[in-house]
């Protein structure tokens, strides 16, 4: 008899664990910045995300961290920017979180790259090459209209793993791709005078950029994607520098500065670090901040 | 916005029409077919539309099949056309590895003192050799099922089948079953492959308790506890065949028992690290090796017991911001217990004239601390030291026979490496080993690691 009071009560504290309401905050688990901050603009307070890598990070070289994966564990949504930026270790983390929302293909893993032209893919793979991403670049971020596009689909998204919200995150989104677009038409008129001007880079991370402003890449630091700038190469760029000229010398925060401050003073050119993603610098909170950021300091620059 | 535009197309052809004999009846007439038409329109539109949105739905659909990468850990780099016989061909990769070694003493001769030999045929021999070279083979076999094969071709011309397993991924709650033949997750470095190791050769207690790596032919289970910080539980059972268990147990039951919990987390942005507890249960039977006895003959030992060894882990990595690309640092040490229980045979010389079996006992220990500082880009160095120690041996009614040595055997290692890029690494190594007593071992080796292929993320 005792015992099977015992048996009931756990049954009881048992069923009302497992019937407890589940909690109504969607876990958003985004890989880079850009796309934590786009899910809070659309999830607001129904969401809570966990982003798995600063401004300072490079999103290539992330390492499967313990930490990475305990937090993967417990996501509703995962979303990655894919065209293979984050191969190197966020395969491992959704295969060690042992979570089936998160898996490739599940409505759990949301990919931004899919949702916008992929720039650059490679027509030859060859690791001779360095780093090459055979999807084609992924830092699809530093165009304001690739946000847009990726704003839609990730809102049907949320809508759809949460349907109870529904309507709270057609809001959302609406009430924010009707501020983009405005912010879009302020960003491109300020933007025109950077049209045609040539730029060198460290690492090819801005293609987005130069398509969507007009900017001119005549150089890269890097002598390869992904290789280290060589004493070599960089006397070649800033030989190359003083027959064509450029206006600037850019990077993301994660990268090295001596690089770019060699060929800067060389060069006489004018050494700038773009914020690159949000929380890039101590100005950029939000994705609005980051591309006020961004052409601010390029049009600073190219005067 | 259509509505509008069709009501007025069709009032336009409606006072186009000869109106002659307009009656308020035809007229109604009129009005209805008219409503109808429109109905009948709009529908087909809508439908029209429907069907649109639906091809242009699977045709995005088609394109973000084709770009998601082949559920593996790496995506094939070979585009694979959509209708070929090969489309669904695994991911490959190769690992070369080979070294030039320089040793003071000739590596036939390599025993690790008052340890029993696991088999282990390190340092390798001197001189140009190839070391083992890795092939892989990975592929999504069914939903969330995710194989892998990986054979390791020894220098000798050798193939073994270092793991073949499939692994659930994602299955639910945390949970991660593994089936087939792999390295266990006991320990740190034991489940990472040696090309993925930060010195040229294992650390000694790897290579006393375990000749290497331990892997079983079994099953695993890991699961990941719903927290914030990382808490990972796992449970292994398999064949025992790998040392310190042997495959002559000739038994329809469980030859190997692992238990272990992993925990980790980050501290800040710049630091991040893992601990772990592991303990790992074996049988061997039989398990022969041969030991120079009291008299300074040659004999054979079996070795039929338990044998069960415990292990703590720890490793910390640094990187400032998080960022590893300038510099970065991480110190790893593991800790090993291990206490073999049972009865030893004792064969001169294996001519079967003199046997004797009596009890046995041993609790032997050892541990390694090594740390790796990337000093600039592609740079990196390292410092390791290991030792063993004897503990206590009882050979009980075998002690006329046999004798332990107090002997603590200890090496230290210095390395620099240069990496190419995650695919190519370059690596000098000093050793000195003392593993014998009054004999030192000065080994160099200049060791290179170069990938090909599809070759996934490695480890934390």
């Amino acid at each position: 008899m005792k015992k099977l009071r015992l048996l009931q009560a756990l049954g009881t504290l048992l069923l009302a664990v497992v019937a407890m309401p589940a909690l109504a905050i969607l876990n958003i688990f985004a890989t880079v910045p850009e796309w934590g901050a786009l899910a809070e603009e659309l999830g607001g307070d129904q969401v809570k995300v966990y982003t798995a890598t600063t401004a300072l990070q490079d999103p290539h070289r992330i390492e499967a961290r313990p930490s990475l994966v305990a937090r993967a564990r417990g996501a509703d949504l995962l979303i990655s920017t894919g065209a293979e930026l984050e191969v190197g270790w966020l395969p491992l983390v959704q295969q060690q979180s042992g979570n089936p929302r998160i898996q490739a293909g599940e409505p759990g893993s949301f990919e931004a790259a899919q949702y916008v032209v992929v720039l650059e893919k490679p027509t030859r793979l060859d690791r001779a090459d360095g780093d090459v991403h055979p999807a084609g670049n992924p830092h699809i971020q530093t165009d304001a209209r690739n946000i847009a596009r990726v704003a839609a689909p990730l809102a049907q998204r949320l809508s759809e793993l949460d349907p109870a919200n529904a309507t709270y995150y057609r809001q959302r989104y609406a009430s924010f791709a009707a501020r983009w677009r405005a912010a879009l038409a302020h960003w491109e008129q300020r933007a025109a005078p950077l049209r045609g001007v040539p730029i060198v880079v460290h690492h090819k991370a801005f293609p987005y950029l130069e398509a969507w402003l007009g900017l001119k890449q005549i150089a890269t630091l890097e002598p390869k994607p992904g290789a280290e700038p060589t004493a070599a190469h960089l006397t070649a760029v800033l030989a190359s520098l003083r027959q064509q000229p450029a206006k600037m010398v850019i990077r993301a925060p994660y990268q090295s500065d001596r690089a770019s401050h060699w060929i800067a003073e060389r060069a006489g050119i004018n050494a700038v670090v773009l914020p690159f993603t949000v929380g890039g610098n101590e100005n950029v909170k939000d994705l609005f901040a980051l591309f006020d950021d961004t052409l601010q300091r390029l049009l600073r620059a190219a005067q | 916005m259509r509505t509008p535009i069709f009501t007025a197309a069709l009032a336009v052809l409606g006072f186009a029409l000869p109106v002659q004999a307009a009656s308020d009846t035809d007229l109604a007439q009129i009005r209805t077919q008219l409503k109808q038409m429109q109905e009948t329109y709009e529908q087909r539109i809508a439908a029209l539309e429907e069907r649109l949105l639906e091809a242009e739905k699977s045709a995005n659909r088609v394109e973000s099949a084709a770009q998601r990468p082949a559920a593996s850990d790496t995506a094939p780099v070979a585009t694979a056309t959509a209708r070929s016989a090969n489309a669904f061909n695994p991911a490959i990769y190769a690992v070369l590895q080979g070294a030039y070694s320089w040793q003071s003493q000739n590596p036939d001769h390599y025993v690790i003192n008052g340890f029993v030999p696991s088999g282990d045929l390190f340092p390798g021999k001197r001189g140009f050799s190839l070391a083992e070279s890795e092939l892989g083979f990975s592929a999504t076999v069914f939903d969330k099922l995710y194989a892998n094969l990986i054979l390791a071709l020894a220098p000798d011309n050798e193939v073994e089948v270092e793991e073949a397993y499939a692994v659930f991924m994602g299955l639910a709650g945390g949970v991660t079953p593994k089936f087939g033949r792999f390295l266990s997750s006991v320990g740190y470095l034991n489940d990472q492959h040696q090309h993925s190791w930060d010195f040229y050769d294992a650390p000694l207690p790897y290579q006393a308790f375990f000749g290497g790596q331990f892997r079983s032919d079994g099953m695993q289970l890991k699961w990941v506890a719903p927290s914030d910080t990382f808490i990972e539980l796992g449970a292994e059972v398999g064949d025992g065949a790998s040392f310190p268990g042997n495959d002559r147990r000739n038994s329809n039951g469980i030859g190997s028992f692992a238990l272990y919990a992993h925990l980790g987390g980050d501290v800040g942005v710049s630091h991040s690290w893992r601990a772990g507890a592991s303990y790992l249960g074996l049988k061997p039977k039989d398990r022969e090796y041969l030991q120079i006895d009291n008299s300074g003959l040659d004999s054979l030992l079996g070795f039929s017991g338990r044998s069960q060894l415990a292990i703590a882990d720890f490793v910390w990595k640094y990187a400032p911001n998080g960022n590893p690309q300038e510099t970065h640092f991480k110190l790893q040490g593991e800790y090993f217990w291990r206490k073999e229980s049972g009865d030893l045979t004792y064969d001169l010389d294996g001519a079967l004239a003199l046997t004797s079996s009596g009890n046995y006992s041993s609790r032997q220990r050892g541990w390694y601390l090594q740390g790796v500082y990337q000093f600039m880009p592609q740079w990196r160095v390292g410092l390791r030291y290991d030792q063993l120690n004897p503990g206590r041996v009882d050979y009980e009614s075998n002690a006329i026979f046999l004798d332990s040595s107090g002997f603590a055997p200890k090496r230290y290692a210095a390395m620099i490496d240069y990496t190419m890029s995650e695919y190519g690494r370059f690596r000098l190594q000093f050793q000195q080993a003392k593993v014998r007593p009054e004999i030192d071992d000065n080994q160099v080796f200049l060791q290179y690691i170069l990938t090909m292929g599809a070759h996934g993320a490695h480890k934390y």
